[in-house]
Parts: C-alpha cells; sequence; structure tokens
C-alpha cells in the first residue's frame, strides 16, 4: 500500500441529484468513482493524485439495461459480468460480450463497469474498440441536464474527453442496426485471461454479393485514444474482400495507425499484428 | 458526527454476523476484513486486483477485496474463508483441496477455495474450460493448477454424491 | 501397513483450506511498529546527503542508518561484500540505505516518500556482457565472483579430428519467483535479551548465521523461527537474512516488535530473481553423431553483489554437459557483477540455465548432422559405468533410452511430428513437438553436504508420539508430510503418530536448508535414522522387542520416560562411501544421486499474432521413489507450469538496472488459461542412499520445459529461436517478413 489513505476522500452520496450537484459546486474538484477497479490500483501504488471522489457504485439511476426497437440502452454501472449474461446483448453485440469475458478475471468483471471503463479512458481497454464499431451513443448527465454524444470523436487524446469535469457517464446507448453485419473482435494480450491488450480490434461489415457495402474497423492500443480506422473502411467500400482488397487495407492500415514502444509490447509488433488481424477479419467475411 | 480524522462508521454483515467499523472511507475491505476485523484468512498477494489472493464473496459475487473501498461495503454482507466451512465440517471444495493436493504452500488457497465455492454455486457442473476461466483471477504458482482442477472436479462428483435423489414421481 | 508411497493427507492441509494457517503478515504483537526501507535511486554511486523533509512528525520515528548496526554491516553468506544499509556507496537500484519505524503504517509511507537521499552517480554496468568485457570495473579487481574449469580428456586434441564442428550461443532472462507471499519478518530485539526474529523463510539457520554477525552476539542470544510460507521457490533463500536484518535493527533501537512485510512492488523491484545467463557452445562431433569433444562457456550475472552466485554457478556448470558421455570436455564458467539487485536461488538453481543451452544445442548439432533429435541423443546417452563430465563414475541403472521411447508413447510423438509437418504447409497456426533430455543432482554438490553437517532429532512423547526436530522448512512442498511418512514407515507406526516441529533454531537442530531437492533425500534419511535411533534406544533397554505394535512403542516410551527422562536421538549426515568430489579441480562425484528425465511439449505457434502456447506437456522422470505421489506430482506440475512461465511469459523488463515492471499486471505470471494439461509420469529405481529410495525432485521440473519448447518450436516455424523469455515480440522478429 503506497497510498496515505487519510489524505483521501470518497464520499456516498446515495442520490444522482446530489451527486451532479456536488461535482457541479467546484467543478473538477470531485470526481466520481465507480467500481474501482482502475482507481483502486492506482491508488494503492500510490499512483492516484487526485484525492477528492464520490462513490456513484450505489446510484440507480445508472444501472440495468433496457431495450427499445431502436437501441439497447446500457447504465454507465453495468458491469462485465451483466453485460455478459444479457440475452440482447449476447445476440446482437456479441463483440461487447467477448470484450466483457476478457477483461480481467470473474472478480473484475463483477465489479468493472462499462461507465469506468470509458471514463477511464484508456487506449487499452478492451470494450472500446467494440464501442466504437457500434456507432454508440454517450449519455451524459449534470446539474444543467442530459445530453447525448457520439462515442466516436469522446475522446479527444490520451486520457482526455469531451465529458466536462461537472459530467456524469448515465448511459451508454447501442443502436440494434448492426445484427445482419458480420462481426469480428479480437483481443491480443499479454495472457489468456487477466491480460492487458498489447492491441485490440473489432471490426463489422456489411456484405451484399460478397461485395463489402459498408465496413466499421476500431483499434485500441496503437495510438493516445482507441481509433476507428475510417481511412481504411473508406479503402474497402465496395470491394470484394479478396487478396488484392486485403493488400489494399494492409497499406492504407498501416499509414492511419502509429503504435508505439511500451512495457507491454513493441511498435513494429502491434502494427504487424493489427495488419494480420485486419487480414484474418477480412478474410472471413 | 463526522469523525474528526476524517474516519466513517461502515455497517455490513460479515460471516452472517452485523458489523460495525469504523475506518477511513478510501480504506480497502482487505485492511477491514484483516485488520479491523481479525479476520486473517483473507490475504494479501498484489494489492491490485491480479492475484486474487484477496478474494471475498460481496453479496454473493465474487470480488478482490483489495479493490472494493470501504464505503463501497455499507450494507453489504461480506463471506470469507472462515466461513465456507460449517463448524468442523470442511466444504466439499476444501477437503478435495486437501484430498487432491490443491493447496501447497496454502497463501493464494483461500482465495482460490473461494473462488471455486462460487464457480460450483454458479456452475454446479463445470467444463475443464469452464473451472479453467472461474479460476483465472486466482493465481498460484506453487501447483500449475493441474491439482487445484481435479479439487474442483473432486468436489463436484462429492456434491452431486451428497444430493438426495429426487423423491417419489 | 505401507505409509511411505501413498497419498495421506497433508499435515498443515486442514488449516491452510480453512484460512487457520497463521502466515508472518498475519500476525500482531502488541506495541508493534512497521518498518520500512529507503533505498538507492540511482544504479551506482556515492551517498553525499541524505535530508528528512516535508510536513512529517519525524521525532516520532525510529531511524536506522549504518552506523547504528551494533555488529558488522554484511549480510553473512559466501563473502562478506553486501551491507545490510548502504554506508557510503551504493552498488545497485533499490540498495537499502535507510530504515524507518513507526507504529502507523499509513504515516510510515507517507515519510517513506519524504526522505530525500541525494547520489552522486558513478558509472554503472548493467549487462553479463559489459561485465564479461569489463567496461567498467565495479566489483573486486575484475568483475568475477567465482570462475570454475572442468576438464576431462583433452578438447584441445580434438577439433582436428572432428567430422563436423558446430558452435551456438544461447541466453536467458531473469525470472522472478513470484511467491504469491512477499518477504515478511517481525522482530523482537535489545541488548539485553538478544534477538528474535519470526518470518517467512526457508533457512531459518542462515538468517540465524547472519543476525549473529550483524549483532555481534553469542548463538544462545539469537532465535529465528519459521512461520508458515506463503512459497519460496529460492527466492526466501538468502534474502529473509537481509529483512530479518532490518527489522531486528529497527527493534533493536526502539525497543518494540517491528513488522516487515513488504508489498508486491517492492519485493519485486528489490528481491532477488534468477541469474540471467549466456551460454557459448563448441561442440565436436564424428560423422556417425558420437560426441568427441564439449567447450562450454557458462556466464552467469550475479548482480552487484556476491550472494549465492559462486553455488548458482557450480551446479550450472555441473550441469553443462547433461546426462551424456563425452570423453573429451572443457567447461569454463563464472559469474560476474553488474549493478543491479543481486540474482538468487531460484529453483534449479543455474541448471535451468546451462541446461537449456545444451538442450537446444543439440538440437543444432544433430540438424548439421542430419540426423533426429532424438537419435543424436540416443547415441550419446550415459549408461551406468560411464562417467560424466566432471568424470563421476554414474553407479546407478540409468536407462535414458527407455525413458525416451516412453516419453515419446505418451505423447505418440512420431505420429505427430509427422501429422504437424502436413498441416503446418497450409495452416495459419504452426503446430510442433520438441522434447528436452536431462538430469538434475539432488543435495548440495560437491563437498557441500559433508560441510554441512546436517544434523536432525527425533523426540519420543510418554504417550508414544514421535516428534521430529529438523531444520528443514514446509514451504507447500510438503516437507511436513513427506518426513512424517518416512517417520512413520521407518517405525511402523501411524502417520497421525508423528509430528513435526515448528523449525526454531531455539528448539531444533541444523539440519541445513531448504533447498537444493535435499529436503527428502538428504534430510529425510537423517529423520530416517533419527526415528531409527529411537527405536534403538528402547529396544538396547530392554523395553522393546524387534516386533511391535504401536500400543508396545507407546508404552515403551512411557517406561523409557519414566525410569531415563527424554527420549531424543540425533543424526547426523554421513556421506555414502565411495563418494569424492575434488574441490579444485572441480572433479568427481558431484552429487550422490541423480534424477533423470525426459520432458515432451507440444505446441502450437499463430502466425497472425506471434504467440507461442503449450498445448501438451508431458514430464516423464525417473526420481529413486516416490514418497507421496500427489505431492511428488504437485512438484512437477509446479515446477513445469514455472517453466512454462520462464520460456514464454515472464519477461524482466530493465532501465538502468532497475526492473520497471514490478507488479503482478504487467509482470505476466500465467494463469489458470494458459497452462496446458501437465502430465506426469514416475519411474522408480530406488536409490540406496534415499529414505525408502527417494531422490530430490524439486528443482529437476525447471529444467525441462524450456529447451522442449524451443525445440518444438523450432519444429513448427523451421526457425531457431536460441534465446528466453520468448515473447511473441521476439518470435516476430524472428520468423521475419509480414506473414508465413
Amino acid at each position: 500500500m503506497r497510498a496515505y489513505i487519510p489524505a483521501y476522500e470518497l464520499k456516498s452520496l446515495g442520490r444522482l441529484t446530489d451527486v451532479v450537484s456536488l461535482l457541479a459546486l467546484e467543478p473538477g474538484a470531485w470526481k466520481p468513482f465507480a467500481g474501482g477497479t482502475d482507481l483502486m490500483v492506482l491508488f494503492e501504488s500510490g499512483k492516484l493524485d487526485h484525492k477528492k471522489f464520490v462513490s456513484i457504485w450505489n446510484l440507480p439511476e445508472l444501472r440495468g439495461i433496457s431495450v427499445t426497437p431502436e437501441f439497447v440502452t446500457l447504465g454507465a454501472l453495468t458491469t462485465y459480468t451483466e453485460v455478459q449474461s444479457h440475452d440482447v446483448l449476447r445476440q446482437e453485440f456479441p463483440m461487447l460480450c467477448q470484450a466483457a469475458s476478457e477483461t480481467g478475471g470473474l472478480a473484475i468483471q463483477n465489479r468493472g463497469t462499462l461507465g469506468g471503463n470509458i471514463a477511464n479512458a484508456s487506449p487499452a481497454g478492451d470494450s472500446p474498440p467494440a464501442l466504437l464499431v457500434y456507432d454508440a451513443k454517450i449519455e451524459l448527465i449534470s446539474s444543467n441536464g442530459p445530453r447525448v454524444v457520439p462515442y466516436d470523436g469522446f475522446h479527444t487524446g490520451y486520457k482526455k474527453m469531451v465529458m466536462r469535469p461537472d459530467e456524469l457517464i448515465k448511459s451508454i446507448r447501442l443502436p440494434r442496426v448492426t445484427q445482419a453485419w458480420k462481426q469480428y473482435y479480437r483481443k491480443v494480450g499479454t495472457r489468456k485471461a487477466q491480460a492487458i491488450s498489447k492491441i485490440c480490434f473489432a471490426g463489422l461489415a456489411r456484405m451484399d454479393g460478397g461485395v463489402i457495402q459498408d465496413i466499421r474497423i476500431a483499434l485500441g492500443s496503437v495510438a493516445p485514444t482507441v481509433v476507428r480506422c475510417s481511412a481504411t473502411e473508406t479503402a474497402l467500400k465496395g470491394l470484394k474482400p479478396d487478396a488484392s482488397a486485403i493488400s489494399k487495407a494492409r497499406a492504407e492500415l498501416a499509414r492511419e495507425i502509429s503504435p508505439i514502444d511500451d512495457i507491454r509490447s513493441t511498435a513494429n509488433y502491434r502494427l504487424r499484428v493489427a495488419l494480420n488481424v485486419l487480414e484474418d477479419f477480412l478474410t472471413g467475411l | 458526527m463526522p469523525d474528526p480524522s476524517g474516519k466513517v462508521e461502515i455497517n455490513l454483515i460479515v460471516n452472517d454476523e452485523p458489523r460495525t467499523v469504523s475506518v477511513y472511507p478510501m480504506a480497502r475491505l482487505l485492511d477491514m476484513i484483516r485488520e479491523d476485523l481479525r479476520l486473517t484468512g483473507t490475504k494479501e498477494g498484489c494489492g491490485e486486483g491480479e492475484c486474487g489472493a484477496c478474494s471475498v464473496l460481496l453479496d454473493g459475487l465474487l470480488v478482490n477485496s483489495c479493490l472494493v473501498p470501504a464505503i463501497q461495503a455499507e450494507g453489504t454482507s461480506i463471506k470469507t474463508i472462515e466461513e465456507i466451512a460449517t463448524g468442523e465440517q470442511l466444504h466439499a471444495v476444501q477437503q478435495a483441496f486437501i484430498t487432491c493436493g490443491g493447496a501447497q504452500c496454502g497463501i493464494c488457497t483461500p482465495g482460490m477455495v473461494i473462488a471455486a465455492v462460487n464457480l460450483l454455486e454458479r456452475i454446479p457442473e463445470p467444463s475443464q474450460a469452464e473451472i479453467r476461466t472461474g479460476l483465472a483471477g486466482n493465481l498460484c504458482r506453487c501447483t500449475g493448477y493441474m491439482k487445484i482442477f481435479e479439487s474442483v472436479v473432486r468436489a463436484c462428483q462429492d456434491n452431486k454424491q451428497n444430493i438426495p435423489a429426487p423423491v417419489g414421481g | 501397513m505401507e505409509i511411505v508411497g501413498h497419498p495421506v493427507p497433508r499435515k498443515e492441509g486442514r488449516d491452510k483450506v480453512t484460512g487457520q494457517a497463521r502466515y508472518i503478515d498475519d500476525l500482531h504483537f502488541p506495541e508493534m511498529l512497521y518498518g520500512t526501507t529507503i533505498r538507492s535511486t540511482v544504479a551506482r554511486g556515492r551517498i553525499t546527503n541524505i535530508t528528512f523533509v516535508g510536513d512529517i512528525p519525524w521525532d516520532e520515528f525510529v531511524i536506522v542508518r549504518a552506523g547504528d548496526i551494533p555488529g558488522e554491516n554484511c549480510v553473512a553468506l559466501i563473502l562478506l561484500d553486501q551491507p545490510y544499509l548502504a554506508g557510503e556507496f551504493v552498488n545497485h537500484p533499490e540498495e537499502p540505505i535507510l530504515l524507518l519505524a513507526h507504529s502507523d503504517k499509513y504515516l510510515l509511507e507517507e515519510a517513506r516518500r519524504h526522505v530525500k537521499v541525494e547520489i552522486e552517480p558513478l558509472p554503472a554496468i548493467f549487462s553479463l556482457e559489459d561485465s564479461d568485457n569489463k567496461k567498467e570495473v565495479v566489483w573486486g579487481e575484475d568483475n568475477i565472483f567465482k570462475a570454475y574449469t572442468v576438464e576431462k580428456g583433452n578438447v584441445d586434441d580434438v577439433w582436428a579430428k572432428a567430422d563436423l564442428i558446430v558452435e551456438g550461443e544461447y541466453h536467458t532472462g531473469a525470472q522472478e519467483q513470484l511467491y504469491i507471499e512477499n518477504n515478511g519478518v517481525i522482530a523482537i530485539a535489545s541488548p539485553e535479551d538478544g534477538v528474535t526474529v519470526w518470518g517467512s523463510m526457508q533457512c531459518p539457520y542462515y538468517v540465524h548465521k547472519a543476525l549473529l554477525k550483524l549483532f555481534g552476539l553469542s548463538e544462545d542470544k539469537v532465535r529465528v523461527v519459521q512461520v508458515e510460507t506463503g512459497g519460496g521457490f529460492g527466492g526466501k533463500e538468502e534474502y529473509p537474512s537481509m529483512i530479518a536484518g532490518h527489522a531486528a535493527l529497527l527493534s533493536w533501537k526502539s525497543g518494540r516488535p517491528v513488522k516487515i512485510v513488504y508489498d508486491r512492488a517492492e519485493d519485486m523491484v528489490a528481491t532477488t530473481k534468477r541469474h540471467p545467463s549466456r551460454t557459448r557452445h563448441r561442440t565436436a562431433v564424428s560423422r556417425d553423431g558420437k560426441l568427441l569433444g564439449m567447450e562450454i562457456d557458462f556466464v552467469v550475472d550475479g548482480g552487484a553483489y556476491a550472494t549465492l552466485s559462486a553455488v548458482v554457478l557450480s551446479r550450472g556448470t555441473i550441469h553443462a554437459a547433461g546426462p551424456y558421455v563425452c570423453p573429451n570436455v572443457r567447461i569454463k564458467s563464472r559469474a560476474v557483477a553488474t549493478n543491479v539487485p543481486p540474482h538468487g536461488a531460484f529453483r534449479g538453481f543455474g541448471a535451468p540455465q546451462s541446461i537449456f543451452a545444451l538442450e537446444r544445442h543439440l538440437n543444432k548439432v544433430a540438424r548439421e548432422l542430419g540426423l533426429s533429435p532424438e537419435e543424436l541423443r540416443r547415441r550419446n546417452f550415459i549408461h551406468q559405468g560411464e562417467t560424466t563430465a566432471t568424470s563421476q563414475v554414474i553407479n546407478e541403472k540409468v536407462e535414458m533410452e527407455a525413458l525416451l521411447d516412453r516419453a515419446f508413447e505418451l505423447t505418440d510423438y512420431e505420429a505427430k511430428q509427422q501429422r504437424f509437418a502436413e498441416s503446418n504447409k497450409t495452416s495459419r497456426t504452426k503446430k510442433g513437438m520438441g522434447f528436452a533430455s536431462f538430469m538434475h543432482g539432488a543435495g548440495f554438490t560437491g563437498s557441500g553436504e559433508k560441510y554441512l553437517e546436517s544434523v536432525v532429532g527425533a523426540e519420543a512423547t510418554s504417550e508414544g508420539r514421535v516428534i521430529i526436530l529438523a531444520a528443514s522448512t514446509e514451504i507447500g512442498q510438503g516437507t511436513n508430510t513427506v518426513f512424517a511418512q518416512i517417520a512413520a514407515e521407518a517405525l511402523r507406526l501411524d502417520y497421525d503418530s508423528i509430528e513435526v516441529a515448528k523449525p526454531d533454531t531455539g528448539n531444533v537442530p541444523n539440519s541445513g536448508p531448504t533447498v537444493a531437492s535435499r529436503t527428502t533425500m538428504i534430510v529425510g534419511r537423517l529423520v530416517e535414522s533419527a526415528v531409527l535411533g529411537l527405536k534403538q534406544t528402547l529396544i538396547k533397554s530392554g523395553l522393546l522387542k524387534e516386533d511391535y505394535s504401536s500400543d508396545e512403542f507407546s508404552l515403551a516410551c512411557h517406561r523409557y520416560i519414566e525410569q531415563h527422562g527424554p527420549l531424543k536421538s540425533f543424526s547426523k549426515y554421513k556421506a555414502p562411501p565411495g563418494i569424492n568430489w575434488d574441490d579444485e579441480k572441480y572433479e568427481g562425484d558431484a552429487y550422490g544421486a541423480y534424477a533423470w528425465a525426459v520432458y515432451v511439449a507440444e505446441v502450437t505457434v499463430d502466425t497472425t499474432t506471434y504467440e507461442a502456447r503449450v498445448d501438451d506437456f508431458v514430464a516423464l522422470q525417473e526420481v529413486g521413489k516416490v514418497i507421496h505421489p500427489i505431492l511428488a506430482a504437485g512438484q512437477i506440475e509446479g515446477g513445469v507450469a514455472q517453466g512454462i512461465g520462464y520460456t514464454l511469459f515472464e519477461k524482466v523488463v530493465w532501465n538502468e538496472g532497475r526492473m520497471m515492471n514490478n507488479q503482478m499486471t504487467n509482470y505476466i505470471m500465467p494463469t489458470a488459461a494458459d497452462i496446458p494439461p501437465i502430465r506426469v509420469f514416475f519411474e522408480e529405481n530406488p536409490y540406496a542412499y534415499g529414505p525408502a529410495g527417494a531422490k530430490g525432485i524439486g528443482e529437476l521440473p525447471m529444467d525441462g520445459p524450456a529447451p522442449a519448447i524451443l525445440n518444438a518450436i523450432e519444429h513448427a516455424t523451421g526457425v531457431s529461436i536460441n534465446h528466453i523469455p520468448l515473447m511473441p515480440e521476439s518470435i516476430i522478429e524472428a520468423l521475419g517478413g509480414d506473414r508465413a
């Protein structure tokens, strides 16, 4: 334990209105604290600089998964375990379920939340690539009321987001339009379980007559944020996924991403594996 | 009245008994269990949610107690390794760990037993793959896991034998 | 009644599965303080200033510096070069400089971050190559802690006669022991009452010896007690002497009990790891595949201080030529200094490093000869009556060919090899088979056991219970259970009537350290003869006849104690006859007995992600006699899992001598989802001087996985890779090109 525990505050307020009022009072002074699977790790290693937190774990308004004809809406506090056991998510959003099943071990999956994963803004998160290609919308709440922003563009730089300090993630909405699309998710981690990703790939494609009508590709751990690879997508639209299309797509993706060396892997590895995984995705279309 | 030290009172159920402890709100559930409640069966291996030695059941869910701040344990029910046996009667998982050699140095064992008990509660007859996934959050450096897998299989066989057959029809 | 060979319940099993077993961090003393260590931030330098800053009530803290040490400021081990606390100079990152204690552990942590140590850096070296080339001399006159030369025949004459000469270079990395319980101790020390330490450790008498010197006390003033220990694997062989000394110094100064328990980050960054190594082979063979000459250059990186490097090097050196017959051998080896934290004991103790090199190299020799790896080995396996590299005549029956045959049968080796060769042509995942054949000597090397003069005691109670008195520790491997089995079998008593006393230097004799696969074979034998001593005493005193029931034994004990007082028996190590070792020439009987093994790995390399995984692993070994089938298999499985980690997962990332990934999140050990089925098989060939015929097995399983797996990867990919750990980032480099 590397933290001076008495220096930290963690309030538990019980009502969403009280939490957003507190966040509004002095924006940035208090930060939300969900399941703790990221913050407690920083805290214990003495690397949690911020000291005032408000627990949102017990806010019922941020819980639950609801389904309408257009959307599946997941409360920000939906845990990875809850994601995996939801029938509609399993049928229509299997990549999110797979991401959830590959995040930490069971004990982490019972506490880690989708909202927390987004707000933690790690480029190595397992769910964000899936959320990106599913075209998720994020509902934010503050004392000024709610607003909805697209997840694409939500992360503006390393650990930076469009969310204001007085805002909370209330829910994540997934448009129910991709069920018939081909789906491909692959996390390449340091081991089979309890791993942080070296790269993480999510791909969606709408095929017609063997031709790619529409395609979405997102990658984690290859840039300061999780990225949609729009140049590669554009290059592939209207093509049959044959050898020449694959070769073109590989070249495009190599231009589009710029992974780095870090403690977990190398730039060369990440780049080449990303290209290979892209090829695997396209080959399976 | 808030405590000037910043400590708060946490009320919770631990091993079926209501308990109240006064701790810092960010104190780890792990320390609360080990130091304030003196239940030292729950171990610390890594302090970052990787090894699972600190596993406990929180409202029936497996959690790493090193990653749960005390204030979030308010009003919950915690079960630790001390409550897995019923008096002198070991749980089938505990007995199987002894019989099959699932415990060597023993430091991961309480967490591993908790995770295995939880696994069998969720999936009474897990496949090999389910056993591996169910225990993947609990690291063991001694056994290479083989004897732990055997212990889980053995425990679920023993469980099956102990379940009375349905009567009548 | 048969007890040996049967899976009796582990002695402390119930306590472990119920959470009742008490480890060091579970213990608490009244008035206890917590201690912490201020460490060097640079690899090498001169301490110029220490200041205590910040809003910290410093007067409440106990502070210990090098100048406060009552005795000698060195950790007594082989050499006396390592200080408990750096005085003027530091020689590695994280070297202890100053100790703090306080009753509030949170405040202690805050204070730790407010001690500012200024250090003027000196040039440092971080690799064994730089040390070997003397880029900078950082230890002694030449950076060499120890060097050995083994000579057999005349290797110089062989090169001209050889049909083929094959050279190769092989590297292994550091490995963290990663016991799940970190290092920890509690000490109570004062000039009046001496020093008592409770702790997690493998070798109470090592700690005892170190504390004598640190405090300048007589033997009876120092007491060391091992408490339940959450894994060691060598990592708690020498380091507990350091942390025990630190806690005792703080207690000595404060007059209060002091607990130091490291957190994971400190344990990983500051304590010992497996020695990185480099091995160069030059091998002469005849066209028909006979080994004619082997020249081996073996170097290990010892880190900043000598610690145990000399003996790690010794075991690695002796195992470097493997279970093969070669008439001409020269092995030159050295342990060299670098400015990294001292490397230390870790299961296998140098042998996994040199065996990795040899078993990879032999595959290269085979390839260049146009032979299969197995055929080359078959033509050179050692047999009874033949001599090892140290000219030790093998007196026991050795049947490596039979082990190889059985291992191949168990894995369907040849058929799979062919099948994979076919499927690999079209598949994106490449599969391969590989094996390693090797031996591992049990007990201390050479004259080591003779110098140790280990003693075991046995005491009978008037109820007829027998208590084993030994300093050998239970660290998960089953010491308590195995000793009780051996004693029960020897006395023909119930397993439950045998107890094993807690290792406490105030109560048990020095049965030597719990290391080197010696506990069952060497100490177990002493247990056997100590308890037989009890029986002899009872028979001689006329209270017991040769053939007795357990009730008669109890009655005899009762009567004896009534008439004569305590009934105890001690047994001291005597080398088996015909064991001769020449320390100067490094020649002779290096070990009393060897375990022999063939391990087979089946792997898949995914050419999308360049990940290699082990799909199946067979470990077949001849170990004399299996005392406890479940514990023995558990040892092998655990060792193989560590070996798989060593090979494919566990990479220490270094920067300027400091481990950068000192967390379980980024130092990656295998989980339950990563380990393949490990199938363990034993052959038995009782060893005349082992208890019930047993030989040592603890370290053996660490030797085989790395070469077997890399040999399999070579078979799968056609690419020869000669370093571990082998991460996907290296496989991608080795395979080259964008896609296979």
